[in-house]
This record gives C-alpha cells, structure tokens and sequence, in this order.
C-alpha cells in the first residue's frame, strides 16, 4: 500500500520540492501551507504515516501543529519529522517537547531525506 | 533538469512575493508602527528564503540569509532591540539580499565582498543579541550536529538477517578510517512517552546495527502476562554490545531524539576507567525491573520527581519514574497541566450561545410563573427562583471564561512609547493603572490597533517638546497614563496625557474648512474636541511620520464602535487630554429596563439610567427652536420623544401623564427619555441588529423578552446625537455620531 506523507510547510518551493522527491521515491504527498492547514487535512485525510513539518509558520506555527497532532490518539504512532533551518538546542527540545520524532535540517539532500523518512516508517 | 528550473522558477517567485512582504513590515520597523508580529513575519520570509535558496545551493544568499535571520529571531525575541539604529541595518540587509536574490536569479555573480560589509553589521548585532556561536556559521555548519546523526545511515540496504558485515559503515560519511575501532556496551530502556513520540525503538536499533558490529539481547523482565498487558506501555529493555569506528557521537546522535525519553546508559569497554560513565552501576543490571532504572543516568543530573507529561499520558504504571531531560532542561511539561485546559474559541461560543438561549427560556418562564397565583404552587414558583439565580450565575461564569486581563495588549505599550518618544524627540513616561482588568478575548484582540494610535497620537500631537514643558512649568518629561477599569457595566479605557491639550481654534477652522461644520455653528467645547475623529481630520502642520497621515482616527472610531464602543475626548487646554474608550464587558448579555411606549417595547441599558420620574408640567418647559428641555434640580435636560422617534402614533406625548427616563451617555452628557411606562427590569440577550439586518442609529441592537415578543434595544448616544440634530438643524456628518449613521428605522419591528 502506498504510503501517505503529510508536507507542511508555508514555502511553495519547499513543498515543491518535497512533493518531487518523496513522490519521486513513490510515496502519496499531501500537502498544507501551515500548521492549520496541515490539522484541516488531517482531519479530512485521516490516515497519513508520516508527517513531515516547518516550524516557523503563520496563522500556526509547528510547534502547535505537533502539539495537536499529538494530542489525537489517532497519531500515537505516526512520525513526526520537523524540517527546518533551525538548529539551536533550545528549539530541537521544544519540537521534541511537542511531540516530534525527528528532525531534519533544511536544506535537505533528497538522499538523506529519503534515509529519514524510510528510517522513521520502514516497511515491517 | 528540467524539474529543478520548474522549482528554481517557483522558488524566484516565491523570493519575489516575500521580499515584497519584507519591504513592507521593514518599513514598518522603520516607522516605528509595529508589533512582534511584523518581525514574525520578516524573520518567516528570510527563513524561507534561506530554505530555498539552500535546496539550489545558492551560498552567498544562504550564508547571508542565515546572519539575517538569526538577528530576526533575536529581534522577535527582544534580546536585540528594534531601534532606529538595528533597523536601518535591517533595511540596509533587506537592500542586500535583494540583490542576491536577483543575482540568483539572473546568474550573475555580484562581485565578491558585495554583502560582507552588511553581514558583518549583522553579525555584531546577532553577537550582542547572544547568538550562540554556531548560529553564526552559516547553514551548512548549522547543520554539522544533526548531519552526523543522517550520516550514520547507510544507504546500503542491509539484510535484516543482522550479519556481521556491519553494512559497510566505513564508507559512511564521516567516518574515518582511520578513527579506531572500538566496544561500547549499550543499555536502553525505552519509556511510554518514546513510543508516544512515534520513535520506534526497533528503528534505532536498526540505525546502530549500521554503525558497525552490533549484538543485541533483550531483556523481558518487566513483561508482565498477556492479560495484564498496556500495549500503549513499554515493557522492554536491551543490552547491546557494539563494535564501532564511529565513535561515541554516532551512538550519541542515533538516540539524540529519545534521550530524554528513555534510560540510556553508554559504556565505551575500550577506554580505561570509563570515565565518562559518572555513577557506578549496580552490576547484574538485568535484575532491575525495567523500565525503573534505579540507577542513575550517565549524564549527572538532577531526578526531578516524576513528572508526569500532559494530557496524552496513558495509564502506564508509575513505572516512569524519574526521567530527566537532555541537558538538564527542565521539563516544563508538567506544569501548565493541572491549571489550564486549551478550549476551542469556537466551542465556548458556542456554549455562550447556548446559554444566551437558556437565559431567554428562563426570562420566559418567569413572566409566566409571576400569572400563576403564588399559593397554588408555591414550589413551582420557588424552583423557578432557584434556576433564575443558577441562570445568572451559570451566565457569569461562562462569561468569565471568555474574558482575560488587558494586560497582554498593555505589555505592548512601553515599548511603543519609547519607540515614538524618541522618534519624535520627546521624554514621556508611560504608566499602567488596571491591567489585571478582564475583558472579552475578542474584545481584546481588537484593542491593539485603537490603543497604538491613540498614544501615539498622545505622544505626537498631544505632548509638548521637553523645553516648551519646561517653559510652562510642567516636567520635562511628559506622563501618559493607560487605564482599565470596569465601570457601570462596560469597560473603561483611558489614555489620559498631560500635554497641551486641544487647540480647539485650530481644530474648528479645519472642521470649517473641510466642510464638516458650517461657518457660525455653535459647538460646545466637547463637541469640538471630538471633532479630531472625523475623518481625514489632522492638525499636524506638517504630516509627520507618525500619525499626521490623517488615516487613523476615523478608523480607530469606527473599530471600536463596530465592537459596540464608543470614543470620545476631553481636553483642557495646556493641561492636557484624556481619551476614553468604552467597551461592552460582555458582548452578549445585558442589564435593561424595559419600557413601554404606546404599544412597543423597548430595552435601555440600565449601565446607562440615572433615574425615572413623572415630571411636573410646570418643569418642562419649550426652548425657541430646540425642543423641550426637562428641569431638574438647576439643570436644564434635553427631552427625547420615544414616541416621535420611533413614529408610534399611540405613545404619550405630554411627558408630565407618561415618564421621563434620564439617561447619561458615555461623555456624560445626559438626556430625558420620554416614555409611556416602565415595565419592569430584566436581563436581556442581545442580538445583534446589524448581523442580521442592517445598522441603526439609535438602535444597539435586539431581544427578545420573556413574553415572547422582540423588543428593541436603545443606544443612548445614538439617540442623542439624533435628537441633536434635529434640534439645530444640522447636516448628519457635522455631528460626531457615536453610531454610524444611518437610515432610522420607519417602525420597529
């Protein structure tokens, strides 16, 4: 079954880009301008099995998004990714805080996101 | 590639889209007439800039991006301050990465150097901001903490089967063949909150099998029988014995992300005395029962107690036990939990509704209940005394939810202050009275825009020059004081300075000369203050920066008033001004008195009713073109004809055989209604008018009473600045009307 990954990110090129390589590697790509568009989706989608977000955001940031995410049992199990240019230690513990699972740096190799994104979501 | 210049396209655009937005909010630094959200918003768009512009490896522009956006994030934080100074380096940078993008864009290479100038600029900043210093590098050295943790995946497929080829690690990136080869000894013990954040241990251990030679045993101790398992819980513990090149930090970087969320404790067998493992582990380590590891983590840190995370915590036994957080950081999980819950602003509208609805009910059920004989069921009556009180009490409680205190709009101020102080040469100090005051949120929310224009309008026109203060005798530095109160059911805001007043010649002559009042109309002294709100209204000689731009107040007005609010100023000349706002306390549900008049019903705020009398024909009395005043105790008040208003043929006309409501506006100017009676008092649900039909003069809005029937309720200085105008004949728009103006209503319905 294909797998669905949720991109949530308010740069157009980013989640062009995301779109290309994740679609490119055979996953299902939906997508969301920020943190509310991307629990809009969520809700209308249903099952996604990995979520793959920006931090910084308008109308909701990521932080807030994960801490939705998380708070629907729905999504216990579901990889959350944060991709951001970001970097310091307070900010990584804030997105672990929240719920996330992992972090990616941008600007992202394909390569490594692919590593990531199959790492998080292997197939069993 | 023919998708990559597809991407390059969008990204150029998108570039061009947010280094409009980002000329637009520095300008507004530059002008001092912003908030945190400007600098959210210029720190998102050079952030995605810098995103982009890494994906096509555009270096200089990442480089100089990733400076930009790290004084940014300082700014937004206030660790760098916006003045006037920090942002002409901002506008300066914003000048700069323009023409990197463009130069992106267009292939060609800017000569060398051209930015370094700017990013050394912004480099001081971001150091006395506190950067921390790998935040000054740029975004590919940003990236060095994590690329280790992506560079110990191998990208070769490694047969689950776990054989000893350890994948072929050396070739990973970042491993040196030369580093040697050494043995750790792993113990992990995984807790709830890991697999809560969808980190599967299975995933890491796959990930550490990659960094070389890797022998796993798990221990199942703490695995309780099958019925009396959670399968939300962790039960399961390791021992991994790993042969590596890579070193301790690829170890460290695979369970970066559970560290907290997990008992993990490291032992490099290779080094003599392990020294970094602190705390000397009880050795049969495969006794304890995980997932409680008595013994302390290798990292020396404080055991908080437990804490538990909120609300997603489920039912684990409180087995997760002391857990601490990498680096110390204290987990602040655990503390808003037990003191606030995150409520959709939807549902509690809705719940406000809900019990707007049932104050209706009730109200009905009252009126009905005063029809029964009150021997006959006197428990009846009794109970409905009862639901009238909880009624009342459920409704104030439900409004308290929504109300919260001035005080995250005040916080803004001070800094406003400083910022157009100084732009504009003054000393002002600033002082809040009642920011504990609670207001609706939605109320709150709206409360920014009015309040930053009128202090600046304080501090700019209003505020004298340090050496004009001193020449008068006042202190240089001039006060403004902000303050909330709750007063006579509404909501008072003051902006009170103690500057010059208003120089109501000039203020007339301009009203003159704009054609808003006419040449030798009389208007009293608050009349003509309130004039400054009319629009396109300002005084300023020459348009100054700030405020002068003669957009501004009319709009402040009419936000408020669409809020349900009135403004209003008063002013001494050379003492000062004081600005007041007034808002609704509950945007939903009102004290009224409801009168009669002929054979409609009316509500009046009772915030607003001074008293009710039957005047003596003898004290009304007729004033040459005026109408009727009413004469009490020494004053002279305007009478309104209900009846007349509202054109109800059957109402009483003589007010001495009706009654005379005497109400006060906000500005405190005072009017006599005149109705037929008053039918009693009563808590009514407004609806709003305007929602549903158009906006009234006069009119606040709807109800519906007890008995079943709508009634209209009253604006108070709707329906004076009417009368007013009838009075003396004036044209609508020469009236500061306190409601927009508008058709009035041939019958209510």
């Amino acid at each position: 079954m294909t797998k669905r990954i949720l991109t949530v990110d308010d740069s157009k090129t980013m989640l062009d880009m995301l779109a290309f390589t994740l679609k490119g590697a055979g996953y299902e790509v939906l997508q969301a301008e920020n943190g509310q568009e991307g629990l809009d989706v969520l809700a209308k989608e249903g099952h996604v099995d990995v979520i793959i977000s920006d931090i910084n955001m308008p109308v909701m940031g990521g932080i807030t998004f994960i801490k939705n995410v998380r708070q629907n049992a729905a999504y216990n199990a579901t990889p959350i990714l944060i991709l951001t240019t970001e970097s310091s230690a307070a900010k990584k513990q804030e997105g672990r805080e929240a719920g996330a699972t992992g972090w990616i740096v941008k600007p992202f190799d394909p390569q490594k996101l692919l590593a990531v994104v199959q790492k998080v979501s292997p197939d069993f | 590639m023919d998708e990559l210049q597809q991407f390059k396209q969008t990204f150029f655009q998108e570039c061009e889209e947010l280094l409009g937005d980002l000329e637009g909010n520095l300008m507004s630094m530059e002008s001092g007439d912003f908030d945190v959200e400007t600098l959210h918003a210029a720190f998102r768009a050079i952030h995605s800039i810098k995103g982009g512009a890494g994906a096509f490896g555009f270096e200089r522009l990442v480089n100089f991006a990733h400076t930009f956006e790290t004084v940014l994030d300082l700014m937004r934080e206030d660790k760098v301050p916006a003045d006037e100074d920090n942002v002409a380096v901002m506008l300066r940078s914003g000048d700069v990465i323009t023409d990197l993008v463009r130069a992106a864009q267009s292939e060609e290479d800017l000569e060398p150097g051209y930015e370094t100038e700017t990013a050394k600029e912004l480099a001081v900043l971001a150091q006395a901001g506190g950067a921390e210093v790998d935040d000054m590098s740029g975004a590919d050295d940003a990236g060095d903490d994590f690329d280790d943790e992506i560079d110990g995946l191998d990208f070769n497929p490694v047969p689950a089967g776990g054989d000893e080829s350890g994948g072929g690690t050396d070739e990973a990136q970042g491993a040196d063949l030369s580093k040697p080869m050494e043995s750790f000894k792993i113990r992990f013990v995984p807790t709830t909150e890991m697999l809560q954040r969808a980190n599967e241990p299975l995933l890491l251990i796959r990930e550490l099998k990659q960094t070389g030679n890797l022998r796993v045993t798990c221990d199942l101790k703490a695995l309780p029988q099958l019925g009396e398992m959670d399968a939300n819980s962790a039960y399961l513990a390791w021992e991994f014995d790993l042969d590596t090149r890579q070193g301790r930090e690829a170890i460290d970087d695979i369970f970066e992300f559970v560290e907290g969320d997990c008992d993990l404790k490291i032992t490099n067998l290779s080094e003599e005395g392990a020294a970094a493992e602190a705390s000397a582990e009880p050795e049969p380590v495969v006794e304890e029962s995980a997932p409680v590891p008595t013994a302390p983590k290798e990292k020396p840190a404080e055991e908080p107690k437990a804490e538990q995370p909120p609300a997603a915590a489920p039912k684990p036994k409180p087995a997760a036990a002391p857990k601490e957080d990498a680096g110390g950081a204290p987990a602040k999980k655990a503390a808003p939990a037990a003191s606030a819950i995150r409520v959709d602003v939807d549902k509690v509208d809705k719940l406000v509704n809900m019990v707007g609805e049932l104050v209706i009910t009730q109200a009905m059920l009252d009126m009905q209940s005063g029809m029964i004989p009150s021997d006959e069921y006197p428990e009846l009556i009794s109970g409905l005394e009862e639901l009238a009180q909880h009624t009342r009490e459920l409704q104030d409680s439900v409004m308290a939810i929504r109300a919260q205190p001035v005080k995250s709009v005040f916080a803004r101020m001070p800094r406003l202050v400083r910022e157009v102080a100084a732009k504009v040469n003054k000393k002002v100090t600033l002082k809040t009275v009642g920011e504990n005051t609670e207001i609706d949120k939605t109320v709150i929310e709206q409360l920014g825009d009015p309040l930053t224009h009128m202090i600046r309008n304080a501090i700019d026109h209003g505020l004298e020059p340090p050496d004009e203060r001193e020449a008068q005798g006042k202190p240089k530095e001039g006060i403004i004081v902000l303050s909330a109160e709750h007063r006579g059911g509404r909501i008072l805001i003051e902006i009170k300075d103690d500057g010059r007043g208003i120089n109501r010649e000039k203020v007339l002559a301009k009203a003159i000369e704009r054609g808003v009042v006419s040449e030798g109309a009389q208007l009293s002294d608050e009349e003509i203050d309130n004039l400054v709100f009319q629009p396109g209204f300002s005084t300023a000689d020459e348009v100054t920066d700030l405020s002068g731009r003669g957009v501004g107040m009319d709009v402040v007005v009419r936000n408020i008033q669409n809020l349900g609010g009135r403004v209003n100023i008063r002013s001494t000349p050379g003492e000062g001004s004081t600005f007041s706002l007034t808002l609704p306390l509950t945007l939903a549900v009102l004290d009224g008195m409801v009168v009669r008049v002929g054979t409609e019903t009316y509500v009046l705020p009772l915030a607003n009713i001074i008293e009710s009398l039957r005047p003596l024909a003898q004290d009304i009395h007729s004033v040459m073109g005026e109408g009727d005043v009413l004469k009490i105790r020494g004053e002279y008040i305007q009478l309104v004809y209900l009846h007349r208003h509202f054109r109800i043929p059957d109402g009483i006309a003589n007010p001495s055989k009706g009654l005379v409501v005497i109400v006060e506006t906000e500005g405190g100017s005072m009017v006599g209604l005149v109705v037929d009676e008053i039918v009693g008092q009563q808590q009514v649900v407004i609806k709003s008018l305007e929602e549903n039909f158009g906006a009234i003069q006069g009119v606040a809005g709807a109800t519906i009473l007890g008995t079943g029937k709508v009634a209209l309720i009253l604006d108070v200085a709707g329906l004076k600045a009417m009368s007013d105008k009838e009075r003396k004949g004036r044209s609508p728009k020469e009236i500061p009307a306190s409601v927009p103006a508008a058709a009035i209503a041939s019958s209510p319905q």
